[in-house]
């Protein structure tokens, strides 16, 4: 390793460790007045009440703070649960407004100072660790190495690796009240694009983005004279940066709804939820162009760019969940499982939850088209299942905090029921498929290795079949880490594109009768 | 009637194994039993480099889950075979175990040439074809090798090299030839892959021989001397001069050998129920005019595996190769080739068109006869499609209309340089043809894909 590079390892874990450390610093001191101020007026009256013996005391982390806010919030409502008082039970989480607004601390006086030290740092070192890789080294993929890593082959930095992940996605998730702190840090990010002041969102989604562009500038080096890869990767940061993180921000400036005009349903599972559809019917004609595009993408862009395409356009070159697959987790893509039993889970559990997904969404409609005569609050609790399920744990702890363990594509593989939906698709009706050349396959395994959908690509590419497989999103890694030159994705016409020779090209020997 | 033969193949390499899995297919009843000693399940032999690189894990070069086997009814022994009794129709293991057969059939591979070298047997000098000599190379290059010298330039020596140079070893390939390889590739294509091994920091010594390979005092390598007189140290040995037919134990038996297994072109030996197959099998003459009597390549291997199970299945099937392809990867250079493109022609009878692109790392090249018809072509550093070039050298095309179509037979990936472009327009200019070059899409305007 190069100085320079060294270096900037360095710099990143300092960055990291800035980060870790960050939410524990300050003073937290509630006030009668900020609880005014950030509770709905129907909950005010209690709220002062409940939280009256934090008024005026300093609390000197946010664990002592939110304990003693815990604890009385919790008091007051396991009692009227207790006696069955469900309509005076108070559901609003309040835990992160309030706690940001009592929050004092250096982060929060110097947002800028602790965000250059904190992601800054992380994000520069990064940057040298990436940029000088390769370098006096002829252009070619060089994987070496790669399962003799610790951080790639599951070793003890995987472990720590997932770990951390793991953790955070918890804490954002679940209890962002605890990092109210690295909120505050991005405050003045988020004011400069909204006009709003950040939420755990706004950090998580800021965080994304930057990981997806220095880690997408790993695989400029990495795939060096590769275009196909070079491209699709500048493609995914492309897409987040403007179209998931910036434009959504801006429209909020313009007081627009926030809408990502990439996301499709059922990936974006709530784009039929009643509160979202209010929001678009509210908005006037951009809301309604919002909605009208939200639909088209579904009924018509998915199966028309797939037919023509394969459903590599959007997993691979647009997706957000795709992008930081195919960025951040691009060294984890080898520890997909390619046995046949991992191909059988996946099949059932990816559409299970396409049917979970597309039930949800028709009950909700329906019920929302019947004035919620029908099912009443029913889907509010099923939306509460799915988010906290499939949208929280599988999407987010499992999808990304499983990349040391199970590869980077665990959530697109089983998890998606976009993926799902495009997979179909792609299996049944459209041009794409992955070309196997002739005979030459020596059956190597670097293709099979290197899937990170862990479909075994070597077992149709040595019989010298074409690919064609619902899961594959045409990464090209396949055919990019191919010795012998056997692979090619490409949209040809249908005719011919699923293949079964009796014989494999180049041997004359075996006369077939026509 | 239902068909209780015993089919035994002693060697689970490319060749026992296509030839155990397509007789399955053919036939349901039959017993089928591959033997082993090397390693119970297949693995693919070319990938032994990438896991001793970190590019996969041993598990990764097995093709086929041990479940497999089980489902199709094909049984493994792991032991390696000491000798056969070919009148009683018997096996005989090291372990002490015997099994008996009805039909037998030798793939057995090959094992690295190994010259009488003084030295050769030495700790730290190896070839590298099986399972045991990557572990053994594993052990030797652990620690302490701070040089490494390598003997014979072919494909094995350059993928040693490539994984020493993993293991940051400095390199010193000696290559009996004036120029790499050149005993297959043609002048210029030799060049161009000794130039990217010289790329890589890799010292070649040309027109060099090794003479004696010296011991320390533990019986370890120390140096060699080569042809020119000069000492090289080093702590370890690469022999990789070819291989040879693994078949030690098959001689002075009633079979007959020469090289290696004597077959006719149905793999029969001289033995009834025994045939021989891949690396091991030696035809009593060529299979056609470009091929030797020894095949020694994967695909070769395939398909002589592929057509012995239609004659143990009861079809009397011979040998007929089609066009000739090959490929391989020099570094970060693949080549493909396909038809015939010897190292050297008769210019009364051949036309040759060479193209080679700026960076010196791509090119292109097609042989035609003397009525312009297409016999073979080498592509380095750009994919070429097989199933074209199968085509259009059974169908002997013109050379030009070949390269008029030439964009059909691309197979880089999307978006990647337009190489076929610089070819048709080299090929006019040096034929003075009027071929119609073809056009860059939008897609390779938009995103300037030029070569």
């Amino acid at each position: 390793m190069k100085l320079i590079q060294k270096i900037g390892v360095l710099l990143f874990l300092i960055g990291i460790a800035t980060f870790t450390v960050i939410p524990f610093v300050g003073k937290y001191s509630l006030q009668k007045t900020q609880v005014l101020e950030k509770t709905k007026e129907i909950h005010q009256e209690k709220m002062v009440e409940i939280l009256a013996p934090l008024y005026g005391k300093e609390y000197s982390s946010n664990f002592s703070f939110l304990g003693e806010f815990n604890s009385n919030f919790n008091n007051y409502n396991d009692k009227l649960k207790s006696e069955s008082l469900w309509d005076q039970v108070i559901w609003d989480d309040y835990s992160f407004p309030l706690a940001k607004v009592s929050l004092s601390s250096p982060v929060k006086d110097n947002p800028w100072l602790f965000f250059i030290l904190s992601i800054g740092l992380a994000m520069l070192g990064g940057l040298l660790y990436n940029l000088p890789s390769y370098k006096d080294e002829p252009a070619g993929i060089k994987n070496n190495g790669i399962f003799h890593s610790s951080m790639k082959n599951r070793g003890w930095m995987g472990m720590i690796t997932g770990a951390y992940l793991i953790l955070f996605y918890i804490v954002l998730y679940w209890f962002p009240a605890y990092i109210v702190n690295l909120v505050a840090m991005v405050d003045p990010i988020s004011l400069m694009l909204s006009g709003n002041p950040a939420s755990q969102w706004f950090l998580y989604g800021l965080i994304y983005t930057i990981a997806i562009l220095v880690m997408g500038i790993r695989m400029f080096r990495k795939y060096r004279g590769n275009k196909y890869q070079q491209l699709r990767t500048a493609s995914v940061m492309f897409f987040q940066t403007a179209f998931a993180f910036l434009i959504p921000e801006i429209l909020v400036l313009f007081n627009q709804p926030y809408f990502d005009f990439k996301n499709i349903w059922p990936l974006d599972y709530d784009f039929f939820y009643d509160y979202q559809i209010d929001t678009f019917l509210s908005g006037g004609g951009v809301g309604m162009f919002m909605l009208i595009w939200g639909i088209l993408l579904i009924i018509i862009g998915v199966p028309v760019f797939t037919y023509f395409f394969g459903k590599r356009w959007y997993c691979s070159w647009v997706c957000g969940c795709g992008g930081l697959a195919e960025t951040v987790g691009d060294p984890y893509r080898q520890l997909s499982d390619k046995s046949l039993k991992a191909w059988k889970y996946e099949r059932v559990i990816i559409h299970g939850v396409l049917v979970l997904a597309v039930v949800m969404t028709a009950l909700t409609i329906v019920n929302y088209f019947s004035g919620f005569g029908l099912l009443g609050n029913v889907t509010n609790q099923l939306h509460s299942f799915y988010g906290f399920a499939i949208g929280s744990a599988f999407a987010g702890v499992v999808g990304t905090g499983f990349y040391p363990f199970m590869g980077n594509r665990v959530w697109c593989r089983f998890g998606c029921p976009l993926a799902a939906y495009l997979g179909i698709v792609q299996r049944f009706k459209s041009r794409f498929r992955i070309t196997t050349n002739g005979g030459q396959c020596i059956s190597c395994g670097n293709c099979s290795t290197y899937c990170e959908m862990g479909i075994d690509v070597r077992w149709y590419a040595q019989r010298g079949q074409n690919i064609v497989r619902s899961s594959c999103v045409g990464c090209g890694v396949c055919s990019s880490v191919c010795p012998r030159g056997v692979l090619k994705l490409e949209n040809d016409s249908e005719e011919g594109r699923i293949n079964d020779l009796p014989i494999i090209i180049g041997n004359d020997s075996i006369k077939l009768n026509a | 009637m239902k068909d209780t033969r015993h089919v035994v193949i002693i060697g689970n390499g490319i060749s026992g194994v296509t030839c155990a899995r397509q007789l399955r297919k053919l036939n349901a009843a039959v017993s089928i039993t591959l033997i082993s000693g090397e390693s119970k399940y297949f693995f693919s032999r070319t990938a032994l480099m990438y896991v001793f690189m970190g590019h996969m894990k041993f598990e990764h070069t097995q093709p086929y889950e041990p479940w497999f086997w089980k489902k199709n009814r094909i049984e493994l022994i792991q032991d390696w075979v000491r000798d056969v009794d070919f009148e009683a129709n018997k096996v005989f293991f090291q372990s002490g175990e015997s099994l008996t057969y009805d039909e037998l059939v030798m793939a057995t591979g090959s094992k690295p040439n190994k010259f009488g070298w003084p030295g050769q047997d030495l700790q730290g000098v190896q070839g590298l074809y099986s399972k045991q000599d990557l572990e053994t190379m594993e052990e030797q290059t652990k620690t302490g090798v701070k040089r490494a010298v390598i003997v014979g330039g072919g494909l094995i020596g350059i993928e040693m090299a490539e994984m020493l140079a993993y293991k940051k070893i400095p390199v010193t390939f000696l290559v009996r030839e004036e120029s790499f390889w050149n005993n297959i590739l043609p002048k210029e294509e030799s060049e161009l892959v000794g130039r990217h091994i010289k790329e890589h920091h890799i010292e070649l010594k040309l027109g060099t021989e090794l003479k004696e390979i010296i011991s320390d005092q533990n019986g370890h390598v120390k140096a060699v001397i080569t042809s020119d007189g000069d000492e090289i140290l080093c702590q370890f040995v690469g022999l990789t001069a070819g291989v040879t037919p693994n078949i030690d134990f098959l001689r002075e038996t009633e079979l007959e050998v020469n090289r290696g297994v004597k077959v006719d072109f149905y793999f029969k030996t001289n033995i009834p129920n025994v045939y021989a197959i891949g690396d091991c099998a030696e035809f009593h003459e060529a299979p056609a005019e470009d091929r030797r009597t020894i095949e020694q390549v994967w695909y070769t291997g395939r398909m002589h595996g592929e057509t012995l199970a239609y004659t143990l299945n009861g079809n009397p099937t011979s040998y007929q190769p089609g066009v000739w392809f090959n490929s391989a990867k020099f570094l970060d250079i693949e080549y493909q080739t396909y038809g015939t493109v010897p190292p050297q022609w008769k210019k009364e009878f051949i036309t040759s068109f060479y193209w080679e692109h700026k960076s010196g790392k791509v090119s292109f090249r097609m042989l035609m006869n003397k009525a312009g018809e297409i016999l073979g072509v080498n592509n380095f550093g750009f994919r070429l499609k097989h199933e074209f070039f199968d085509q259009v050298i059974r169908e002997k095309w013109k050379g030009e209309k070949v390269i008029s179509k030439l964009e059909e037979a691309n197979f880089d990936p999307e978006f990647f340089s337009p190489f076929y472009i610089e070819i048709q327009k080299a090929y006019n200019s040096q034929f003075g043809t009027e071929i119609r070059v073809a056009k860059k899409s939008f897609i390779q305007k938009l995103f300037g894909a030029s070569a």
